[in-house]
């Protein structure tokens, strides 16, 4: 019942399809792909060339521009005072916050999988609502509670918090999503054997299923992680943007723009997407880790 | 085989289910509910004169009209691309189809200033690498529709294909063989053996991605420009009714956005279950 | 007695989703002796693995007790009853080596494996361990397997691992759940001879679940049969096949036929040709079956009735030159028990 809306390490034990995304596969029987005929030629031929129009060439031209001013303008960019505390905050707080999900978020997964309550099917649904949710409104819907007119009487407006705060909404389904559907396939059998060995709750827990959950709960961490530090439309209305206070690495890139300096701006963009590449090849990494292990 | 909840005699002790309880439903509490609740509160705090001022606001309706033709056409250009290019991966085998795959999972990670970024890069009408020659014949990329597609269908993209990619490979190609062995040609299976395979998840995958489409901020802020009553989306919209203290416009526009959002989420969780107890 | 169980009940409540309210085991009592390797035979759903998984402490009875070595278990968590479970689907852990997985139950322990390695008393224990787990590797014949990952492993030898890691403990009872039942027929028939010969070794009290007769015949030193909730009769492998003292266990322990209103085992139907003999019914052959070194013939009695089933040597059958449309006189060898006044279905 869980929406796929991020990608899922295969639970040992399932075999992973040949693309690397997707939910676990159960494969009844190996679907042999088929060598490229004419019709799939074209089709993949228009699919590349859309694809590199869309995406490959755009990103790379980010590339290019960021070394047009050659290595001495790339790193004078991004040390520059105001980027570079901009770069620091980004990623102290992106790094805090998928602490803070790896905990938390394991949690609400072992919640929704192994507990049942009133309301567990609610809870499951709400968990996406910050993914689907529009970034701006995210800010706002922040702003309600935690802004100066906020009934708790917290104001965490235009403060370091309100980035902690707005990250952490945003990334909140990526580990419980992640971790969910490995839950859901542990099998009861390996926890009833180490029990039959003599192995408590808490060693089951910490010797068992924990090492089951580690890929998952990292591709999670990972997945946080990138969503942090390219975050933007929630953080506009909340933290106000104040340079070398509370701007973030994605703020920095906007105002270069707005000022018609591409360059920097591609410099800055190019460092979130050297950690957005980082990410992908972590995942298919950890996919291929587990598919041995299963 | 798998068997879910613990098994009779192996359940955690109960006051570390009732802490875990606490921990996740009050954390979602606190960090999703209650914010959500009062946005819905505060849009109808005076009934329903914040929705009504908000659609006679002739920005606000353009701004609407505008997001729902920008994310349908990014939703159809998503679909289009989205199912072909699940089909090649799953059931063709080419070099460099595991970088394609991983690359198609990029845009979720990637800024979305980031993408209007790179957008502007290539077709701004000035330096634009395709931009220049688009601009000769007139065709204008950025700081127009066609570039808020591009931007919205950018970072929708993966959502078709991670929806479909695992439907097709639990299937397999069996049935599609025996399609053709019947003598059933290329368009004929697909349409008649495929098609109704994944029906679902490009269903889904559709749901999600306008869900996705109709709140995209980042990236087409750039892209567009951002030019009031021209090139503004709803999301822009919220951002700058709230920055010239026009707030209940703000909260109404953004309650219509979450509302259609959280609608999206909901019609996939519930046809989800009833779909798998069909089949 | 090893284990003795008492007046066991176990009703699975009704879900939700229709399924009615199911009666497991109906108030089964048992004594299971020492050192011995006992099968719980029946037909699938009629209540053994819920039986086993209450001695293992897995599932808790109704109503009832169990006591382990004269120890009163009823209500200890698995962890305390120092039984071995032996899984059908093996149970591995994934992550850890073979060897580790057959260390797991001595490295959760108090015998100082707990403390760092780099103590005198951490190092000893971690030799003791690992001394333990080269001494069962080799009984199992895994010890080139040590530090493979379980998924390395065929379904045979991962449960060769299983059975290494459920007597590292030294349990005072082993228990196997349908041990051999996910694999081919040809493994299976390998393990049952292994166990055998493993259990005449290590001699630790046994208790095994199969559905299959043959393995239960050919490995148990006692069966038990269930069915539907109850214990339907307790013998050795001759008792239960040479007197049945039910229906059910007849049919279920090896092949049945109905001759002239007995249950009899279609190879103990002698045929004769002649006629002569008295009581003996009259019949014609309507099919012959070879399979293997047996020959199956399908007779129709001349009398209304069912079909009788006989099973013949391929020697025997030559002899006497049997071919459908023959016919043939049916005696039952009176060396042999049959079951008197009950017809067959």
């Amino acid at each position: 019942m869980t929406t796929a809306l991020v990608p899922r390490i295969p639970a040992p034990g399932s075999a992973p399809g040949p693309g690397a995304v997707g939910r676990p596969a159960r494969r009844r029987r190996a679907a042999r792909p088929g060598a490229l005929g004419a019709a799939s030629g074209l089709g993949l031929g228009v699919a590349l060339l859309w694809f590199s129009l869309l995406v490959l060439v755009p990103l790379a031209m980010v590339v290019a521009t960021a070394g047009s001013e050659g290595w001495s303008g790339f790193a004078g960019t991004l040390t520059s005072s105001q980027t570079l505390s901009a770069v620091e905050l980004t990623v102290a707080q992106a790094v805090m916050v998928t602490l803070l999900n790896v905990v938390v978020g394991t949690a609400i997964a072992w919640v929704l999988v192994r507990d049942r309550f009133w309301g567990r099917r609610v809870l499951d649904v709400v968990i996406d609502i910050p993914f689907a949710l529009p970034t701006i409104v995210a800010g706002l819907v922040l702003l309600a509670l935690y802004g100066p007119d906020g009934p708790l009487g917290v104001d965490v407006a235009n403060t370091r918090a309100a980035v902690f705060l707005a990250l952490a909404f945003v990334t909140l389904p990526f580990v419980v999503r992640t971790v969910q559907p490995v839950l859901e396939e542990l099998d009861a059998d390996v926890e009833e054997a180490a029990a039959s060995l003599g192995a408590g709750r808490l060693t089951v827990f910490r010797r068992i299923v924990l090492p089951a959950l580690v890929p998952a709960i990292t591709a999670g961490a990972a997945l946080s992680f990138a969503r942090g530090i390219s975050e933007y439309g929630s953080l506009v209305l909340l933290s106000g943007n104040l340079p070398n206070r509370t701007e973030v690495a994605s703020v920095r890139v906007l105002t270069f723009i707005e000022n018609g300096d591409t360059t920097s701006a591609a410099a800055v963009a190019t460092l979130l997407l050297l950690v957005a590449l980082a990410v992908i090849v972590l995942l298919d990494v950890l996919q291929r880790r587990v598919a041995r292990r299963g | 085989m798998a068997s879910t909840a613990s098994a009779g005699r192996l359940r955690e002790p109960t006051a570390v289910r009732w802490l875990l309880r606490l921990v996740a439903v009050g954390y979602v509490v606190l960090l999703v509910v209650w914010p959500v609740s009062l946005v819905v509160r505060y849009t109808f705090a005076d009934g329903l004169t914040a929705l009504h001022s908000a659609f006679t606001d002739p920005l606000v309706t353009h701004a609407l009209q505008l997001t729902a033709m920008v994310s349908l056409l990014a939703v159809a250009v998503n679909l289009v691309f989205g199912v072909g290019i699940s089909l090649l991966l799953v059931r063709t085998q080419f070099p460099g189809k595991r970088v394609l795959s991983a690359l198609v999972d990029l845009p979720m990670s990637v800024s979305p200033v980031v993408v209007g970024l790179a957008l502007l890069l290539v077709y701004n009408p000035r330096t634009g690498l395709f931009g220049r020659g688009l601009d000769a014949h007139g065709i204008q990329v950025v700081f127009a529709t066609p570039g808020m597609v591009m931007a919205t269908a950018f970072v929708a993209l993966p959502l078709v294909v991670r929806e479909v990619v695992p439907v097709l490979e639990e299937i397999g190609d069996d049935q599609e063989q025996a399609a053709r062995s019947l003598g059933a040609n290329a368009v004929q299976t697909f349409r008649r053996i495929t098609l109704p395979g994944i029906k679902w998840a490009v269903v889904y995958g559709v749901v999600l991605s306008l869900a996705r489409s109709l709140g995209e901020f980042g990236a087409v802020k750039v892209v567009s420009g951002n030019v009031m009553g021209q090139t503004q989306t709803a999301t822009l919209v919220v951002e700058q009714k709230y920055q010239n203290f026009d707030q209940s416009t703000a909260y109404a526009a953004a309650f219509l956005l979450a509302l259609a959002s959280v609608v999206c989420i909901v019609v996939v969780s519930v046809l989800r279950p009833s779909e798998s107890r069909e089949s | 007695m090893s284990i003795e169980i008492n007046g066991i009940r176990k009703t699975f409540p009704s879900t939700g989703s229709g399924q009615p309210a199911f009666v497991a085991l109906d108030d089964v009592s048992l004594s299971i002796p020492s050192g011995q390797l006992t099968a719980l035979l029946g037909p699938s759903g009629g209540g053994k693995s819920t039986l086993l998984r209450i001695i293992a402490g897995l599932e808790t009875a109704d109503e009832g007790t169990v006591l382990i070595e004269g120890n009163e278990a009823t209500h200890l968590p698995p962890q305390k009853r120092n039984v071995g479970f032996v899984f059908q689907h093996y149970a591995a852990f994934k992550h850890m080596s073979v060897a580790r997985n057959v260390a797991f139950g001595l490295e959760i322990r108090r015998r100082g494996a707990q403390r760092p390695p780099w103590t005198p008393g951490g190092r000893a224990a971690r030799e003791r361990i690992d001394g333990r787990v080269e001494e069962l590797l080799e009984l199992v014949h895994l010890s080139q397997f040590a530090h493979r990952l379980p998924s390395q492993l065929s379904g045979g030898q991962r449960q060769r691992m299983a059975l290494a890691r459920a007597l590292a403990v030294e349990p005072s009872v082993l228990l196997l759940d349908e041990p051999f039942g996910a694999l081919d027929a040809k493994v299976r028939k390998e393990l049952r001879e292994w166990l055998r010969r493993l259990h005449d070794e290590v001699s630790v009290t046994t208790v095994f679940v199969t559905h299959d007769q043959e393995e239960a015949l050919e490995v148990a030193d006692e069966i038990v049969v269930i069915n539907e909730g109850r214990v339907e009769q307790v013998g050795t492998p001759d008792e239960l096949y040479d007197a049945p003292t039910s229906d059910f266990v007849m049919g279920f322990l090896g092949p049945v036929t109905s001759l002239d209103g007995r249950l009899v085992r279609p190879h103990d139907i002698d045929i004769d040709l002649s006629g002569a003999v008295p009581g003996s019914v009259a019949g014609e052959v309507v099919r012959q079956l070879r399979v293997g070194f047996e020959v199956r013939l399908t007779v129709r009695p001349a009398a209304p009735g069912d079909d009788v089933t006989v099973v013949l040597t391929r020697a025997h059958a030559r002899e006497l030159g049997l071919e459908p449309g023959s016919r043939v006189w049916l005696t039952t060898n009176p060396a042999v028990r049959a079951l008197e006044g009950v017809a067959a279905g």
